[in-house]
């Protein structure tokens, strides 16, 4: 019934083994076109599950339009409004070609993605890198300095760093960076800067021992510098990469993805393989930069809740008392209290990460569906929020819950698939 | 001879790195231990200490190397499971986690990984499915819930009777372990005599009493008011009974019930004629006249309390307990006013009341009306605490409202002279049931007085001196409003019938001697060894006001948030269980 094993629980120890035994890392930056085949075309990736270019939120539509101007396939907004109406363009999940994509999460052939190894099992996981705050395309800008940002990155920054990683031994251990990032006060979704400062330190000497002009290297180490969230598409891909190797454990209740397209947020189970269980999105609650309200915010989006189904993020938001504040929580007592909650519906702590704020207790790990139905608690998750119109950006940060009916779909389906009901 | 083992990309901070190679270190058969990642730096360390081993050659700054040097090689298995389990655990050896509460079983048991004890007081038709719960951890069950179907207390306790654990309920109402209070239980000094009993109330009078006569209490261990009944057949009393009778500080046994079923009955006494301690029991509404070898019969609640201090401090036992303590205060009553009305809120006292006054008034035998357990002659007692009292309203010995409407309506009776009633002290009571009172005792008492009749109130003020409601205070409260304050519900209930002129005699107890002791070996579980000799360490399910009296002395507790599965969704609590 639940293949080489006999209970749930034991199922679902072997999902959460594969995790905690996942090793990831970071090897490459290519252009997305030459590790997802689908994207040779007029095919762009987006976050969540499934969804129509009429159905996507302002910040979704807006990063369309900033992709079909990057990738030149209109020579501006109007044009590229008409392409997309008139379906030209076809749309594709980013979970669906083992790649991840922070909020809008639209991904197009020459965008520059991160190759996460996960050397356990041998498969691969791709992000695009962050590409700093303000007017940026995760958020629906898609004004000159976006397109102009994109196109550096593919020109200069995604090379330079290959061949940086190139000139590594083996590329670079991921859990060792987060390992030491979390101790430093990183949840690793709402805040990255020690883990971008990590990776910094390891990139840098490789960055400077490449043969690319200095005027590239110093670009390039200033952009990394100046970008305190670059890890988190690093541990986005890092987190897709650690589950989906979890998730060839084809059974249990495990949480092995959580995604969200700004209308619908979706979850998968370990026992349900690639079906996607989805219910309406939340609207995150935050703080919002001065001008901004909460009334213009955009509904939850985004494939970074992967950073949480890992165990970190809003789960792990206790490692990280610098934001917990910043994410509207009272201060470090709520903290702690988010992340307490969190194990109520988690299967165990994972030993890598420890968390010197939490008594050394590893990051959650494992979301049990059952246990999330259970109790009513559902997984938390740490936020930026975007501006519901396309091309404002960002206009604040917080929290957000995944919404219970997704769970309990998941579980009826699975209990269906057992012959149980 | 030096082992090394390299686990390759497995990095941990070098702090826990040290500790570990301090636990390893401490190993038996272990003589030396060197835990740290493959840097050059360490692995000149490892080097300098005279533990470095061609196989760190291959080890770089992002694998943990582990020397260890030892006469055994079958130790590396080992070193490597306890690293692995360190690892693993790093929290939990790490001091005590507060959590205000928690809201899972798994949660719970790793918050009080050594608890052994359930306290669970959730609505009654998610009670059995906790206690089924609580076995499977291999918890005791304390079910304070009532309104369980008696089919899934059978199954409970025959379960828990496998397991070597202890259901206690459910409908158990109070509980004394190692002194600690838990549930609506007075706060009763410590001493040796272990208190068994199928009636909350009863426990607490006995146990009440037990403490104002000097003597002490090891444990009160409640079974619920239907464990002596045919289907249950005391499966938790003959437990719990011989749980004291091998748990050594428990030097007298006292046991409470009311009359049980006759074949448990039997089953019950023979068990206490096999005991090596004395034993007082009582079934309520008994007449024992003789008591066995070393189990002695008593009467009342009352009775029960002073044979067990005698017993408990060696004195000789008296042939009669059951007298008349003081004066019989004088009643100036009219013609009209024949009739007493008990009005209770504990079960085993009113039924304690509607025995003594059945036999005051020579029934014959007990009266039982729908609603009363004593209706003859314009006479009353009821037990308010009855689920026909208490329908969507709280016990009256946590609420006032429905005595005080039924002190209303018997004061307007114009037959009515005396007014009993039972004031419960303890945790789980009323803060100040008699200030509570005390208004409608005084406006029907003047308002009668005002129609030129006298109206009289008795009380049974039951609890200790470290009640939190503070015995002493209450007393004067009670008596400055003119009500005759008794020490015990025997000594009320006697001063109520001596006020209308009749004299209760009970006979002297005869003592036989048994000519054989019964045979038979006495059987205690670990597990309820283990409850009784230390304090509990309790999960509470529900009432989060528990968790309080048990922190508050010594014992400890987790507070387990109780809410029904998947917000009382039924369709998918029925997928959980089928998919737990």
């Amino acid at each position: 019934m639940y293949g080489p094993y006999t209970t749930i629980d034991e199922a679902n120890q072997a999902v959460i083994q594969k995790i905690v035994a996942g090793a990831p890392f970071l090897v490459d930056v290519v252009p997305a076109k030459t590790v997802v085949e689908e994207l040779n075309g007029r095919v762009l990736l987006h976050a969540g599950p499934p969804i129509q270019f009429e159905d996507m939120t302002g910040p979704m539509q807006g990063a369309c339009v900033g992709a079909c101007l990057f990738e030149g396939w209109a020579e501006d907004e109007q044009q590229a409004m008409t392409l997309l109406k008139q379906g030209e363009i076809t749309f594709i999940p980013c979970h669906h070609v083992q790649a991840v994509g922070p909020m809008g999460g639209i991904t197009s052939a020459n965008m520059p993605v991160v190759v996460v190894e996960n050397r356990t099992d041998g498969n691969r996981a791709y992000c695009t890198m962050n590409e700093g705050i303000g007017k940026v395309l995760r958020f629906g800008a898609y004004s000159d300095e976006v397109i102009l940002r994109l196109k550096w990155m593919r020109d200069v920054l995604g090379p330079t760093l290959s061949r940086a990683l190139s000139l590594t031994e083996n590329g670079l251990n991921i859990n060792v960076m987060i390992a030491k990032a979390i101790t430093m006060g990183d949840e690793f979704h709402q805040r990255n800067i020690a883990a971008s400062l990590v990776f910094l330190k390891e990139i840098t000497p490789y960055i400077l021992r490449t043969d690319l002009s200095e005027e590239h290297k110093s670009a390039v180490v200033e952009f990394l510098a100046d970008t305190d969230q670059f890890f988190l598409n690093i541990a986005m891909a890092t987190s897709k990469a650690v589950l989906d190797a979890a998730r060839t454990i084809e059974h249990g209740t495990v949480v092995t993805a959580m995604s969200r397209n700004g209308q619908n947020f979706g979850i998968r189970i370990s026992g349900m393989g690639d079906e996607w269980f989805t219910a309406p999105v939340n609207t995150p609650q935050g703080l919002f930069f001065t001008g901004y309200s909460q009334d213009m915010a955009n509904p939850d989006i985004g494939d970074s809740a992967i950073t949480e189904a890992f165990g970190v993020g809003g789960m792990a938001m206790v490692a990280a008392p610098g934001v917990t504040r910043f994410v509207g929580a009272g201060g470090f007592d709520d903290a702690l209290a988010t992340s307490n909650e969190m194990t109520e519906i988690c299967i165990d702590h994972n030993p890598n990460f420890t968390i010197p704020t939490w008594n050394f207790q590893g990051t959650c790990l494992g979301i049990d569906a059952r246990k999330v139905v259970e109790t009513g608690i559902t997984p938390v998750i740490n936020t930026g929020i975007a501006h519901k119109e396309p091309g404002v950006g960002q206009i604040g940060a917080g929290t957000v819950r995944a919404p219970l009916a997704c769970f309990e779909k998941a579980l009826e389906a699975y209990a269906l698939k057992l012959g149980l009901i | 001879m030096l082992y090394s083992i390299i686990q390759e990309n497995s990095y941990q901070d070098s702090v826990n790195l040290m500790l570990l190679t301090n636990k390893i270190s401490m190993m038996d058969g272990v003589h030396q231990a060197s835990i740290m990642m493959g840097t050059p730096a360490n692995k000149e360390i490892f080097q300098n200490t005279g533990m470095y081993t061609d196989e760190l050659d291959q080890a770089g700054p992002n694998d943990m190397c582990i020397v260890i040097r030892t006469d055994h090689a079958e130790k590396v298995t080992e070193v490597l499971a306890t690293i692995e389990a360190e690892l693993k655990n790093q929290a939990v050896s790490s001091s005590k986690q507060a959590f205000e509460s928690v809201r899972t079983w798994d949660k719970a048991m790793k918050t009080l990984p050594n608890a052994n004890l359930a306290l669970i007081s959730v609505p009654g038709q998610y009670a059995a499915e906790k206690a089924e719960k609580a076995l499977d951890h291999g918890l005791h069950a304390f079910i304070f819930s009532d309104n369980v179907d008696i089919h899934d207390e059978l199954r409970l306790k025959q379960k828990a009777a496998e397991k070597g654990l202890l259901v206690m309920g459910p409908d158990c109402g109070t509980g004394v372990f190692s002194g600690i209070p838990i549930a609506f239980a007075n706060v009763i000094t410590e001493g040796n005599i272990g208190v068994v009993g199928a009636s909350g109330t009863g426990i607490q009078e006995v146990t009440s009493l037990i403490d104002r006569l000097g003597g002490g209490v090891s444990h009160a261990i409640g079974t619920g008011g239907r464990d002596l009944s045919d289907t249950i057949g005391a499966i938790t009393m003959l437990n719990a009974i011989q749980g004291l009778e091998k748990h050594k500080d428990t030097e007298v046994i006292a046991v409470i019930s009311k009359p049980p079923a006759k074949e448990v009955r039997n089953q019950v006494v023979q068990l206490l004629h096999r005991l090596s301690k004395p034993v007082v029991a009582i079934f309520v509404g008994e007449e024992p006249q003789t008591h066995e070898g070393s189990v002695y019969y008593a009467s009342t609640l009352e009775e029960t309390a002073m044979i067990a201090v005698d017993l408990s401090k060696g004195r000789a036992i008296q042939a009669n307990y059951n007298k008349l303590n003081g004066e019989v205060p004088s009643a100036a009553l009219r013609p009209e006013q024949t009739t007493i009305k008990g009005l209770y809120s504990g079960g085993t006292l009113a039924y304690e009341a509607a025995v003594l006054m059945s036999k005051g008034l020579e029934l014959g035998q007990l009266i039982h009306e729908d609603g009363y357990l004593l209706k003859a002659g314009g006479h009353e007692v009821i037990d308010l605490g009855d689920d026909k009292y208490t329908q969507g309203k709280p016990h009256p010995m946590i609420d006032p409202e429905t005595r005080v409407h039924y002190i209303k309506q018997a004061a307007q009776d114009e037959s009515t002279a005396i007014i009993l009633l039972d004031i419960v002290l303890g945790y789980g009571s009323h803060d100040d049931m008699a200030g509570a009172l005390l208004p409608v005792i005084q406006n029907t008492r003047s308002e009668a007085a005002a129609k030129g009749r006298n109206l009289y109130f008795v009380a049974a003020l039951c609890g200790t001196a470290n009640d939190p409601q503070n015995y002493e205070e209450q007393k004067a409260k009670l008596e400055q409003a003119g009500v005759i304050v008794k020490e015990s519900n025997n000594q009320a209930v006697r001063t109520a019938l001596a006020m209308m002129g009749i004299q209760l005699q009970d006979n002297d107890k005869t003592h036989s001697e048994v000519k054989q002791t019964m045979q038979g070996e006495i059987q205690v579980s670990e597990a309820i060894a283990e409850l009784l000799s230390s304090k509990p360490r309790v999960i509470n399910i529900g009432l989060k006001k528990f968790t309080h009296t048990i922190s508050s002395y010594g014992g400890s507790t987790v507070q387990y948030d109780w809410r029904p599965i998947a917000g009382g969704n039924e369709k998918m609590r029925r997928i959980l269980s089928l998919l737990s």
